[in-house]
């Protein structure tokens, strides 16, 4: 295996007490303080993560919307100058090359931001797809990344920006300077809760995160890593590629339908997910409960009755919650809300029921 | 600094174990908490099983993955502590006071031998840093 990445806060991190492990392809903070004093300062106040490990790549050209279009499942001509949209990417027979964000950047400018351990395969998959004056370019080198997350970051990212943050939608974005920092300001996050993903030049990461941090003291902003991003992400029921989503997943079977915009012009895959919700997917995607003792993890079978239905792609603890969950496909007919289920953990079988996705709602 | 009490015998699994006549109370060192992170399940053993030393004797789980606990002695489970099934954060807070686990009359105290000294122990746990 190559040598790991690092971000350029690697420094900041190891002083802040970080413990660093590999995650795609990088050396990532997996916690400071401990993952569920992170979840809970990111529910209650903020959490601040490095996240400079996601790809960014850029589609320019004349052609770069009709070629987009063919591209991704989701309709890209629906988002303006200044949005963002979440979309799949699929292969002809329907499974997951990645999910990615869309930014329109405006004058036939798109940039892709893309799973760290998925952007040399997507570029691949890009660039043998191209068609028409459309240019692509990876300009993961010339991001950085930071997440600031929770019911507190719009009172600490105003404090050191004159960008009126309450204009910025969700799935939004803007750009502008914070804390003298050029910056692409959008309202998106993978956490469940409100919150600004900044992307700006790797320079001037370390200065924006240490504003940041500065103008969250008070606020209780924390530094979180990625043992809070899975957790918060889990129990908000957002996908993580290579668990919930792969190559061998589509996005139908993976409660994406919503994404797959069938009523636009053709796109990679469209025939074989049309045929896919025709039939029905074979497997769901639920929310899982434990009703019993134990900690059901990825890979973990799925019983009813004593016979398979079914795997947990992602499982835990939540923190928010204070019980122990799961994301796991189950065949359809033991899909509904109240089935009750059970999870083989260690030879034993666990009684767990499916519940209603998200699992954590913010409260409003 | 992971603590590591020189009162204590270890092993090189990251189990501490006290000693008193044919007793041993066995938990889980400083230095695994830390590495563990937040701990949030725990199986344990009933008492009266008997278990192998080398061999798991429970499971404990933190936020991102399970791991077994293994058994640094032969013997006959006498205790186990109940209260760290509905908190296993006081493995966490207090390793080795209110965080032991079980109690075990051991059976051949020959074992005894091969469990590491606060020392060695120490100059375990630097390697692995």
């Amino acid at each position: 295996m190559s040598e790991l990445k690092r971000t350029p806060l690697y420094q900041v991190h190891l002083q802040t007490g970080a413990k660093m492990v590999e995650f795609g392809g990088w050396h990532m903070p997996v916690q400071y303080q401990g993952i569920i004093k992170e979840h809970q300062a990111t529910r209650e106040s903020a959490g601040l993560f490095d996240v400079s490990h996601m790809g960014e790549i850029l589609v320019e050209g004349a052609d770069a919307l009709p070629f987009l279009q063919r591209l991704v499942t989701n309709d890209v001509s629906k988002i303006g100058i200044g949005r963002i949209l979440y979309t799949p990417m699929v292969k002809e027979d329907g499974g997951t090359v990645d999910d990615l964000l869309i930014y329109n950047l405006g004058l036939n400018r798109y940039l892709l931001v893309v799973n760290a351990a998925n952007k040399e395969k997507d570029l691949l998959w890009i660039e043998s797809h191209l068609s028409g004056q459309v240019g692509v370019a990876d300009k993961s080198d010339e991001y950085a990344l930071l997440a600031l997350q929770g019911p507190g970051a719009e009172k600490i990212l105003q404090q050191i920006t004159a960008l009126d943050l309450k204009t910025i939608k969700k799935y939004h974005f803007t750009v502008g300077a914070v804390s003298g920092v050029p910056c692409l300001v959008s309202r998106t996050g993978y956490t469940g809760e409100d919150g600004f993903e900044l992307y700006c030049h790797p320079e001037g990461v370390e200065q924006l995160w240490h504003a940041l941090m500065e103008a969250g003291r008070d606020e209780g902003l924390t530094p979180a890593g990625l043992g809070a991003r899975d957790t918060l992400r889990m129990e908000a029921a957002l996908p993580l590629y290579g668990q919930e989503l792969s190559e061998e997943i589509n996005p139908l079977m993976a409660g994406l339908g919503w994404t797959v915009k069938f009523d636009k012009e053709d796109f990679i895959g469209k025939g074989a997910l049309l045929k896919i919700k025709e039939q029905g997917a074979d497997h769901r995607l639920i929310g899982l409960e434990m009703v019993g003792r134990g900690i059901p993890r990825t890979g973990y079978q799925i019983q009813a009755g004593g016979q398979p239905v079914g795997w947990v792609t992602s499982g835990g603890f939540a923190p928010s919650l204070n019980t122990n969950i799961a994301l796991a496909y189950v065949k359809p007919e033991f899909a509904a809300v109240d089935t009750e289920l059970e999870v083989l953990i260690r030879g034993k079988e666990i009684k767990a029921k499916v519940v209603t996705k998200p699992f954590y709602k913010k409260s409003l | 600094m992971s603590k590591v009490p020189v009162e204590l015998k270890y092993s090189n699994d990251h189990e501490w174990v006290l000693l008193e006549g044919n007793r041993a109370t066995v938990g889980i060192t400083d230095y695994a908490q830390q590495s563990l992170g937040d701990i949030v399940f725990l199986e344990l053993p009933q008492v009266d099983d008997i278990i192998e030393a080398g061999d798991a004797f429970g499971v404990v789980e933190s936020v991102k993955a399970a791991s077994d606990l293994m058994m640094p002695l032969t013997g006959k489970v006498i205790e186990v502590n109940e209260e760290l099934m509905d908190s296993p954060e006081i493995i966490n807070e207090d390793p080795y006071e209110k965080g032991w686990m079980i109690v075990v009359e051991f059976t051949d105290a020959s074992q005894i031998e091969d469990l590491l000294s606060s020392e060695q122990y120490e100059q375990l746990i630097e390697e692995n840093a």
